[in-house]
């Protein structure tokens, strides 16, 4: 099908009737519409596969009835959410209290642009922005998905989310700086801040071996970036019922959800990008032994979206294995732990780098 | 195309700016001020300075505002307090609004210096090259200046501390 699609599009071109402007627009659309979907697809079944491992966590044996080992289940509960009453309380603040769950999601679905997903299929890169600041992309909108929380808890006008939502605003700002702070030696080594650079330069050694401590930063930060356990204190159920999206109901309480499970997904693939080759194939020569085709193209991409799923099942099993921090305790790793962590690794890294001059 | 978006995002900015300015609610003013830097990084990408772009966006909507809020958030300062026109802000607003609009004036016709290589001023690596060749002085100095202001921010938090 996808050989057909560009077919009609050589055709199109050969005819005369597309101008490359045009043909950039269809080819960029198609990407998104991909993208898009796939990660959807992605953020609903993690859902699934995150009450199913939970449970057999727990030696439970969770959702196992719609469909063959609950595979619908995800369409189920899309349908009873959708149709669900949609409920505006009383005493909130209206504008905010709408806006606030898109604004969760929009980040996420944002950043994924600059990801760059596969190599070349029928000599097109695999990106749908090919920026040459991409990691400062993915990080300005991260930055910004904070609002959601922050307006979602003042929103409320109710004492819960707001505790949630202040929490989530001085956790999110703390582990940004050593976010930052860890990824600077990954672009010292590479020498370029654009993504597909970065992963060029892991053809032959991935960046976790050269960067592990950077890595081990990174990824602790992106635990607590994303709100999940060990991390999740701005939705501790015991203390603050559901935190900043207790007020919400149906479609708009589904759309936090959403949002929580694109972070996971947008902070997984950014770590396989960084630090684990992004698409290329560990070991194995793809392009001496299928050629340059479609084929290896489509090798290149069920290879990364493997390593996504590989994190995606480490965040779920982190969730259900370890405790959560206590909030100082949580402040201490990231002031007083993490930070200066961070800048020895780029002190670390600088050494090394002039020493091989 | 280009002017386009650049009248977009100056209309956007002018209307925000407005909006920060004239809305009740403190929590729109900070709202309205997050857009306004949005719009404006807009148009540093415009003039192809991503990585300026990039980090407005990520310092001061991503970073900055965040505490912004946060403190608004928490004081819940009223929203039916009475305006009163100082007549000192009105005075100073008035004479920044004849400087701007001189220099406007005067400068419209001429050409802006470019900094750095030709076609590339946007790019990282030119940028961090002439911070770091030509304009090492006075980055250093700013730095110093930052650690003089953490130093300071540090040394009041703590008094507030013993104090109370």
């Amino acid at each position: 099908m996808v050989n057909h699609a560009a077919d009609i599009v050589v055709h199109w071109v050969q005819a005369g009737m597309a101008t490359p402007w045009l043909v950039w627009l269809v080819i960029t659309l198609m990407k998104c519409g991909a993208v898009v979907g796939v990660m959807m697809g992605m953020v609903a079944y993690t859902v699934l596969a995150e009450r199913r491992f939970c449970a057999f966590i727990q030696d439970r044996l969770g959702p196992n009835r719609v469909g063959p080992f609950g595979l619908l289940q995800p369409v189920a509960d899309g349908m009873k959410l959708f149709l669900k009453e949609n409920v505006l309380p009383g005493h909130v603040n209206k504008v905010y209290y709408v806006l606030a769950p898109a604004i969760t999601l929009f980040p996420a679905l944002a950043t994924i642009a600059v990801i760059p997903f596969g190599n070349r299929l029928g000599g097109e890169k695999m990106v749908i922005a090919d920026l040459n600041v991409g990691i400062l992309w993915v990080f300005s909108l991260a930055a910004l998905g904070v609002y959601g929380i922050v307006l979602a808890g003042w929103a409320s006008n109710s004492k819960y989310p707001f505790i949630g939502g202040v929490r989530s605003a001085a956790q999110l700002i703390s582990y940004e700086l050593a976010m930052g702070l860890s990824v600077i030696g990954v672009f010292m080594l590479a020498g370029s801040l654009n993504l597909g650079q970065v992963v060029e330069y892991q053809s032959h050694c991935w960046l976790v071996l050269k960067q592990p401590l950077g890595f081990l930063i990174f990824m602790v930060a992106m635990f607590a970036e994303t709100n999940r356990t060990p991390f999740d204190l701005p939705e501790g159920e015991q203390e603050l019922a559901a935190g900043y999206n207790t007020e919400y109901g149906s479609m708009k309480f589904a759309l936090f959800f959403m949002g929580e499970y694109a972070n996971m997904v947008v902070a997984s693939a950014v770590m396989v990008t960084l630090f684990f080759g992004g698409w290329q194939v560990p070991f194995i020569p793809v392009e001496q032994w299928l050629g340059c085709s479609w084929l290896s193209g489509m090798v290149y991409i069920g290879c990364f979206l493997a390593k996504l799923a590989a994190f995606l099942f480490l965040f779920i099993w982190v969730r259900w294995t370890l405790p959560r921090f206590r909030y100082d305790q949580l402040m201490n790793l990231g002031w007083k732990v993490l930070l200066p962590l961070g800048l020895l690794n780029i002190l670390l890294t600088a050494l090394v780098l002039a020493g091989q001059r | 195309m280009t002017a386009a978006l650049f009248y977009i995002m100056g209309l956007a900015m002018l209307g925000f700016g407005v909006a920060v300015i004239t809305s009740r609610n403190p929590v729109n003013s900070a709202m309205s001020l997050v857009l306004l830097l949005a719009a404006m990084s807009g148009l540093f990408v415009l003039l192809g300075a991503f990585f300026l772009a990039a980090v407005q966006v990520l310092v001061y909507a991503g970073a900055i505002m965040v505490v912004f809020l946060f403190v608004i958030m928490f004081l819940g300062p009223d929203e039916g307090v009475r305006r009163r026109l100082h007549w000192f802000g009105a005075i100073n607003g008035l004479l920044v609004v004849v400087a701007l609009l001189y220099a406007f004036f005067t400068l419209a016709g001429k050409q802006p210096p470019m900094i750095g290589a030709e076609g590339r001023a946007g790019t990282v690596e030119s940028l961090g090259r002439l911070l770091f060749s030509k304009y090492l002085l006075p980055f250093e100095v700013a730095s110093v200046l930052l650690l003089v202001a953490i130093v300071g921010a540090v040394v009041l938090a703590r008094k507030d501390a013993r104090s109370s």
